[in-house]
């Protein structure tokens, strides 16, 4: 599973930090998605899962 | 798609029970979620019901929130979409104009951010407790406590000074009333600009910390510009936290085993202030968006220039997204629900009343663990005719 993030699509609502903090963060200066861990252990793919599902605007997608 | 019933004139409103979206929206829902209705100015459009439907709608930009494009569902706000935009109210913008102000903004609202207010929010939450313990019960709870609590937050991550509130509360009271007059909207919205105007100019020779003085210095915005981004901030703050915490604790109120769960689990907090949220659905009416183009959504066509309002509240309890979404159930997963809306508006505020309902949910409920109404339920009253649902005053005992 490889994530990828979209910061020009992002709008900084911050889904995927409170979804899984180990994984995604929040640039201090905008707020866009910064990327911590691009391609987690398998075990997270259900929460990552729900990250993407979770996202308002499409910033992210995952490659399988 | 067949009209098995007559087409809705405007959208409905009355409600036959007080935590129920009216109950002619659920039935439309079984029916199709999405279906034409008759705006207040004659205008055929459509009004979307359904989970997916909704979600699809607002995630996709061909759907435009320009004021000017909107037709009202309801009769009171019909003569909206003439007023002149005011500059920097990014909620009436399509990107890429939106883009330019909620980048600017979004750094302040992150997750990390949120989560370093949480000692102040807790301090702001005790010491209103500690308040109505002095001043004894009975108490409105919403005077009390719901209020003042994202009040207080928001005018402090402003940097509007909290003793100017009677004036901006009132104010904001105005323009989200639906019976409130043009008149009187247009008199609320110079009033607080004017307020802003003059805050922001002070900010920009004395800067302090907090995010108009940030929007100042940073030279990006014009002081109308922020005057209108903090109106819109500012009446966000209040209009929002406020309603979920006093209509949340009636809900609590109302169904003992779940207010016992908030009380005393904290692992269940979390997921209870979603599930609030789902169930609660304070944005009663709309959102509302209308197609730049031909938009095909759920096999509905619907064509360039029509109007579409969405049912939060429908939408959040259509059983093929949440099952048994009518009841209040804290322990079910309530992730995904559309009360913070979905798509480039999804609510710039919402990780800090996420914040806000998680601190002041159990403090309250433990603070008070004989916290009950002082009044018949049927007594408590409603917000009906608020653009934000929610109860106009709640009072307790404890």
């Amino acid at each position: 599973m490889k994530i990828k993030a979209d910061t020009g699509r992002c709008i900084g609502a911050g889904m995927c930090v409170l979804t899984l903090p180990q994984v995604f963060d929040q640039s201090e200066d905008d707020g866009t998605v910064v990327v911590l861990d691009a391609e987690p252990p398998a075990d997270l793919a259900p929460a990552v899962k729900r990250a993407v599902q979770l996202c308002p605007s499409g910033a992210l997608s995952v490659e399988e | 798609m067949t009209e098995a019933t007559p087409r809705l004139a405007t959208f409905p409103l009355a409600r036959e029970r007080t935590f129920d979206p009216p109950d002619e929206l659920a039935r439309r829902r079984d029916e199709a979620p999405i279906q034409r209705m008759t705006y207040a100015d004659g205008h055929e459009g459509w009004l979307v019901t359904g989970y997916a439907e909704s979600r699809a709608i607002l995630a996709d930009n061909r759907f435009s929130t320009r004021t000017e494009l909107l037709h009202s569902p309801i009769p009171q706000r019909g003569e909206f979409r003439s007023e002149p935009l005011t500059p920097g109210f990014f909620l009436r913008m399509d990107p890429p104009e939106h883009t330019r102000y909620r980048r600017l903004l979004t750094g302040q609202f992150t997750v990390r951010r949120m989560k370093q207010l949480e000692p102040r929010i807790q301090e702001i939450t005790e010491s209103r407790l500690d308040a109505m313990e002095r001043e004894g019960a009975p108490a409105d709870l919403v005077e009390s406590f719901a209020l003042p609590i994202p009040s207080l937050v928001i005018c402090e991550l402003l940097g509007v000074p909290y003793e100017d509130r009677e004036k901006f509360q009132r104010d904001s009271a105005v323009l989200v009333n639906l019976e409130s007059s043009m008149e009187d909207i247009r008199a609320a919205i110079k009033d607080l600009l004017a307020y802003l105007h003059g805050l922001v100019t002070m900010k920009a020779k004395e800067p302090t910390d907090d995010i108009l003085s940030g929007l100042a210095a940073g030279g990006e915005l014009t002081t109308e510009e922020i005057g209108g981004v903090g109106l819109l901030l500012l009446i966000a703050g209040h209009e929002t936290t406020a309603n979920m915490l006093g209509l949340g604790t009636f809900a609590l109120l109302t169904n003992p085993e779940q207010l016992a769960a908030v009380r005393d689990d904290p692992a269940a907090v979390e997921n209870a202030v979603e599930e609030l949220l789902r169930y609660l659905s304070i944005v009663h009416i709309g959102p509302t968006r209308t197609a730049l183009e031909d938009v095909e959504v759920g096999g509905t066509l619907i064509r360039a220039g029509e109007s579409v309002t969405l049912s939060i509240g429908a939408a959040n309890r259509d059983p093929e997204r949440f099952e048994g979404g009518d009841a209040l159930d804290v322990t079910r997963p309530a992730h995904g629900h559309l009360s913070f809306g979905h798509g480039v508006h999804q609510c710039l505020g919402q990780q800090l009343a996420r914040i806000e309902m998680r601190i002041a949910f159990p403090a309250l409920l433990r603070r008070f663990p004989n916290l009950r109404l002082a009044v018949p339920a049927r007594e408590v009253p409603l917000r009906s005719n608020m653009a934000i649902y929610g109860v106009h005053r709640l009072p307790v005992l404890w």
